[in-house]
């Protein structure tokens, strides 16, 4: 300190404040204000796996339900005690695979257009629109699906013979697939125009065309954040729920007809919620558990996306 | 666009062989276009948006010669370089006038084919920009594209060696192009343009991240691909100018009256000997004994 104050010169001992003890105080009290803010997001996530562990292990107990019973059984009747997630799953699968199928792609595409390829005129109107699609709640598209995109099916589909049941797993995966779009597009689009301009410069100036240099140079140096996108998306897909009970209805079952109805891990746990079950009984409990399966898969899909994004990021400073 | 009296044919045909190219054999022929200036510029002037950056440039680049730009920052030097290969296509609200020829053909017609002549007129940036991809990638991505079919390995080893960072990248081709140091950067950069074969490689300041090895092997590299190639460069560097170039051209702000802006133009343009021993305008005199800029 008081080698400091040594060479403040005299001529400006006048103008300069000395070594300053408020701010060395605030510097340590900000960082152990983010600190905190930090530890409570840690502690939440703890608690909420906390819950969901203890619940989970009584559901076991009480249920007198296998962990591989519940995870392959086939058939969910909680009133006849029967706990086999499996048509759960496969719903849920379904749903996320389906949307994804239509999201991914054409969010992915969307966001190049708008970096690459649109004017800026038409990028700064196309881009909050698609994100106003982001801002409609999601019951609203529920009711989508029941009242225009299944008529539409079965507009199509029935004159051919094909059965279009009311609730059914297609009109799900269209209305969330939509519904996740600007997801992908809005935060791929980000990550694709903060790729410095100089990378592009250099694939063009090699003869590159628009096409490669928005593919093979801006798309693999923003990978990372695509990623991340995409992974948004799906477990959005994953954990919707409104529209999905909407449009696939609540009916347990596997069925690889994209036009029956199926249930999802998020519909059971509403289904529940709205019914009898009481406090403590196996199905009430059941409740968690499927929760934490639902909590387990989102787990793994990040972890999915971690291990491709080492394998394939390219970073660039 | 109206260009009064550009005797635009005459213009390259009159132009003498440049030194060093026998002149054509008793052909009664006019000029075959291999003769004339590989790229010119007549009475080019470009904006950026509503603001003028460069002013009514004209000049011709020698084939198989070096052309230094020099001038002080900001005076457009690099504004004229990307011109010759459309690189300012790129920019939004930049636009340009006057007419650009590559081998007598005029480039900034709207039916050239700007993929096709950047293929053929390479560019070393001002800022070190390789690929986030390893370093073998970075070579062989663009003769890639260009549909190049002999052996990647032996191109890249060849570009890498012309660019004098072979010895010290050669046991880490698969690392990223992002891991070495500014200058290796700017010798993988250069590696990457020569692995395309241009015909003319336009360098921006290739050398202001070299230390002084770096910079006299990239020296020896330009006097070397000299027999094939024409090359452009913009240095701030008088002596490297001096050095290297075959002719210079010296880019000066000029203060225009009207607006405060401050617009770029060709003060002079003549072979680098005269230009640094007998300079006829007074602001390049200027500029070259470190008077101004
Ligand atoms: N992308 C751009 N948008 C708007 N103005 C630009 C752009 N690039 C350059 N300019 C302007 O054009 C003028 C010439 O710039 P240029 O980069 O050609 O200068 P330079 O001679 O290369 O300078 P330096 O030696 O510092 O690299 C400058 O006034 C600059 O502000
Ligand atoms: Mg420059």
């Amino acid at each position: 300190m008081s080698a400091l104050t040594r060479h403040i010169p005299a001529s400006h001992s006048g103008l300069w404040a000395g070594p300053s003890r408020f701010r060395s105080l605030t510097e340590a009290g900000v960082g152990a204000f983010l600190l905190l803010c930090a530890t409570i997001t840690v502690l939440t996530t703890a608690g909420i796996i906390l819950v969901l562990g203890l619940e989970t292990l009584e559901f076991f107990e009480k249920s007198k339900v296998g962990l591989l019973h519940f995870l392959t059984g086939t058939v969910l009747n909680p009133e006849g005690g029967k706990y086999g997630i499996l048509p759960l799953i496969w719903g849920t699968f379904q749903v996320a695979a389906g949307s994804s199928v239509i999201a991914l792609p054409i969010g992915l595409l969307s966001a190049i257009y708008l970096s690459e390829y649109a004017p800026s005129r038409v990028r700064a109107v196309l881009k909050p629109a698609l994100e106003l699609l982001a801002g409609i709640p999601t019951i609203v598209y529920g009711y989508l699906a029941l009242l225009l995109v299944t008529p539409v099916l079965k507009a199509i589909f029935e004159p051919m013979g094909i059965p279009v049941s009311t609730f059914n797993v297609a009109s799900a995966c269209i209305v969330v697939g939509v519904m996740i779009i600007p997801l992908v597009s809005s935060l791929s689009e980000d990550v694709l125009s903060a790729v410095p301009r100089g990378l592009r410069e250099a694939g063009y100036a090699l003869g590159a065309t628009k096409f490669e240099v928005s593919t093979r140079i801006v798309l693999p140096a923003g990978l990372s954040g695509v990623m991340a996108s995409f992974i948004l998306a799906v477990s959005r897909a994953i954990g919707e729920t409104m529209a999905v009970v909407l449009a696939a209805g609540m009916r347990p079952q596997i069925t690889l007809n994209p036009f029956d109805s199926c249930e999802t891990m998020t519909t059971y746990i509403v289904s529940v919620t709205g019914g009898e079950a009481s406090y403590g009984s196996p199905e009430y409990l059941s409740l968690f558990a499927v929760g934490m399966a639902l909590f387990l898969s989102t787990l793994a899909l990040n972890l999915l996306s971690e291990i491709v994004l080492r394998r394939y990021r390219e970073v660039y400073r | 666009m109206s260009l009064p009296e550009i005797p635009v044919v005459s213009a390259s045909s009159k132009v003498p062989a440049p030194s060093g190219v026998p002149a054509p054999s008793p052909a009664p022929a006019p000029v075959p276009p291999e003769a004339g200036p590989v790229l010119a510029a007549y009475h080019l002037s470009v904006w950026y948006g509503t603001s003028l950056a460069l002013k009514d440039v004209t000049i011709e680049i020698p084939r198989n010669q070096i052309t230094a730009l020099i001038g002080p920052s900001g005076c457009g030097k690099s504004t004229l370089l990307r011109c010759f290969n459309r690189m300012n296509d790129l920019i939004p609200g930049a636009r340009t006038e006057g007419v650009i020829l590559c081998d007598g053909k005029e480039i900034t017609s709207p039916d050239t084919d700007p993929v096709a002549l950047r293929r053929r007129i390479g560019m070393v940036f001002q800022k070190p920009n390789p690929f986030p991809k390893s370093i073998h990638e970075n070579v062989a991505w663009g003769a890639r594209i260009n549909g190049y079919r002999g052996n990647m390995d032996d191109l890249v080893e060849r570009s890498l060696r012309r660019a004098a960072l072979w010895d010290e990248v050669k046991d880490k081709l698969h690392r990223s192009g992002m891991d070495l140091s500014g200058g290796q950067q700017q010798r993988l950069c250069i590696a990457r343009t020569l692995a395309v074969e241009p015909e003319v490689i336009l360098m921006d300041e290739p050398c202001s991240a070299l230390d002084p090895i770096s910079t006299a092997r990239v020296e020896d590299l330009m006097d070397d691909l000299k027999s094939e190639y024409t090359i452009v460069i913009v240095t701030h560097n008088m002596q490297q100018a001096r050095r290297v170039s075959d002719m210079t051209a010296c880019l000066m702000l000029d203060e225009d009256s009207r607006d405060k802006n401050r617009i770029g133009v060709i003060a002079e343009f003549s072979s680098t000997d005269l230009l640094f021993t007998n300079p006829k305008d007074p602001r390049t005199e200027a500029y070259i004994t470190g008077r101004i800029g």
